[in-house]
């Protein structure tokens, strides 16, 4: 494995395990309105990096398991009745907070906080390339194999009680992959852009798309984009990598929405 | 055996009461209706059949292998998520190409496959959900105030196609609606409820019932001078139907015009 041995294909392909399982995943999150659910997931798990160093475990493994215990704890609240926007975004930030305060606490990490928060996709090691398709290829192997399901439950969870579907079950996939994405993303776009990388193509792709399976795989290309483009650009204009890629997404977003409401323009004129 | 039924089951939500003590069977072929005024518990008894709800007292037992359709009160299809017609026809299940064009076929609408479910008018939304629901011949298919939203010619419409799929699919028929007088002309079997079930039985059985005019008034005596009972199927026992009700009421109907 020669290639691996050059640390920007290493990134390269960090960033394309990312974008292929964030981008598909990322469309459940923006058709259930679960935006803020990814954000709440995504910042917590700065508070499993600090626990996972300072208890001397990988950082992979600590931040899995706040993202989870976060994912389940807002997914178990949701469908209570509570106003949650206003829940998600208390346990957002402060899950972020605590994680930052903890992180002071660790001595010589400050150096490092940077790139958890916005992510050292040139650091990627061989190790991290495994982790990182690992989960990639579980969270797309899980939508493809729940897909139908996931769809009927996203549409509307009586319509899947009666097809003898069990919504809830599927919530819960969604959330072990949301989970898992975010605790591989890391190292790539850092615990604040994960969810970026999550929104950002699914929303660029949704004016292209007519069916979800088109949408899915146009956000999957479009993040492919979006992260091998990122790379030589942000080497050119030595600017931070992770914050580069989910530049180059949104960019891709305003052309494909703003070319779609060209369109209707002209449409209608 | 009934296809499903409902033994004594009692529904609270959130510290309030919507169900109790709800006996309810639906056999083969049938077509029964709920009627309740708003908040009696209609929708409620549909989820808890179709297994929504966990019924909080009594149980629910379903026949082996029951396939049941759905067609919700309302779908609200996210913006955010493409969803044209033969996509969604095929949802829960993957159908070929030609079964969903004879589906729109049948549900007397044109080929609408690739069109977008937000483009489409309230009629043919309606008629597409029932399509849906209708994909993998159910032997019970629900329906959930579905002619909402519809002006009368369409919901008259929406009705006379429910009777063509029963008589075609030989399906039962469990629905909810407002429409009182329709309801009354297509149903065998009418449940009014309200938070328990008032009465139930023969369509101009339940309009007679004190229990019936207590909830909807002597209102509906107008409504009810539409009633036309139309017998265009059989029910001789060859056909090894089981029915808890007599059909002898062509007598009771002329006596009733």
């Amino acid at each position: 494995m020669m290639m691996l041995d050059d640390f920007m294909m290493r990134a390269a392909l960090a960033g394309l395990g990312v974008a292929l399982a964030a981008a598909p995943l990322g469309c459940f999150v923006v058709w259930r309105r679960m935006a803020y659910f990814g954000d709440a997931t995504a910042h917590a798990s700065i508070l499993g990096v600090a626990m996972a160093l300072g208890f001397g475990v990988s950082v992979f493994v600590g931040a899995l398991v706040v993202a989870l215990i976060m994912a389940a704890t807002v997914s178990s609240l949701s469908g209570r009745g509570y106003a949650m926007d206003t829940l998600l975004g208390v346990l957002a930030h402060s899950a972020l907070a605590f994680g930052l305060v903890a992180v002071s606490f660790l001595q010589g990490v400050r150096i490092d906080l940077m790139g958890y928060l916005f992510g050292d996709i040139l650091a990627v090691g061989k190790s991290d390339l495994a982790v990182i398709w690992g989960g990639a290829v579980l969270v797309v192997a899980l939508l493809i194999w729940r897909w139908q399901a996931l769809l009927t439950a996203t549409l509307n969870p009586d319509l899947a009680k009666a097809s003898g579907i069990d919504p809830r079950a599927e919530q819960l996939g969604l959330t072990l992959a949301l989970a898992l994405v975010v605790a591989v993303a890391i190292k790539v776009v850092g615990v604040l852009l994960i969810a970026a990388m999550l929104i950002v193509p699914a929303a660029a792709a949704r004016p292209l798309a007519g069916t979800p399976e088109r949408m899915a795989l146009i956000a999957a290309a479009l993040a492919s984009v979006a992260a091998l483009g990122g790379l030589p650009v942000s080497f050119v204009f030595d600017t931070p990598t992770g914050p580069t890629i989910v530049c180059i997404a949104a960019l891709i977003f305003t052309l494909t929405t703003g070319a779609a409401a060209l369109g209707r323009a002209t449409a209608r004129g | 055996m009934s296809l499903i039924s409902t033994q004594a089951v009692g529904v609270q939500l959130g510290g309030t009461r919507i169900l109790s003590h709800v006996d309810f069977a639906i056999d083969r072929g049938e077509i029964v209706t709920i009627v309740g005024p708003n908040g009696s518990g209609k929708s409620t008894l549909l989820r808890v059949i179709i297994g929504a709800i966990k019924p909080t007292e009594g149980q629910v037992i379903s026949a082996p292998g029951l396939r049941v359709g759905y067609v919700p009160q309302k779908l609200h299809i996210d913006p955010t998520l493409p969803m044209t017609v033969g996509r969604f026809l095929s949802l829960p299940r993957r159908h070929r190409r030609a079964t969903i064009r004879k589906a729109l076929e049948q549900a007397g609408l044109p080929d609408l496959a690739s069109r977008q479910m937000t483009n489409l008018s309230g009629g043919q939304f309606q008629r597409v959900l029932l399509a849906r629901a209708l994909m993998n011949s159910p032997d019970l298919l629900i329906l959930d105030e579905a002619t909402q939203g519809l002006d009368q010619p369409g919901a008259a419409a929406f009705y006379q196609r429910i009777a063509e799929v029963r008589a075609s699919l030989g399906c039962a028929v469990l629905m909810v609606s407002h429409d009182l007088h329709v309801v009354m002309a297509a149903s065998d079997r009418v449940i009014c409820l309200n938070g328990h079930v008032c009465c139930e039985g023969q369509p101009e059985h339940v309009a007679q019932a004190e229990e019936y005019r207590a909830l909807f008034g002597t209102g509906t005596q107008g409504a009810l001078a539409l009633y036309r009972h139309t017998h265009d199927h059989a029910h001789d026992d060859a056909s090894g139907c089981t029915h808890d009700h007599d059909h002898d009421r062509t007598k009771d109907h002329e006596a009733a015009q």
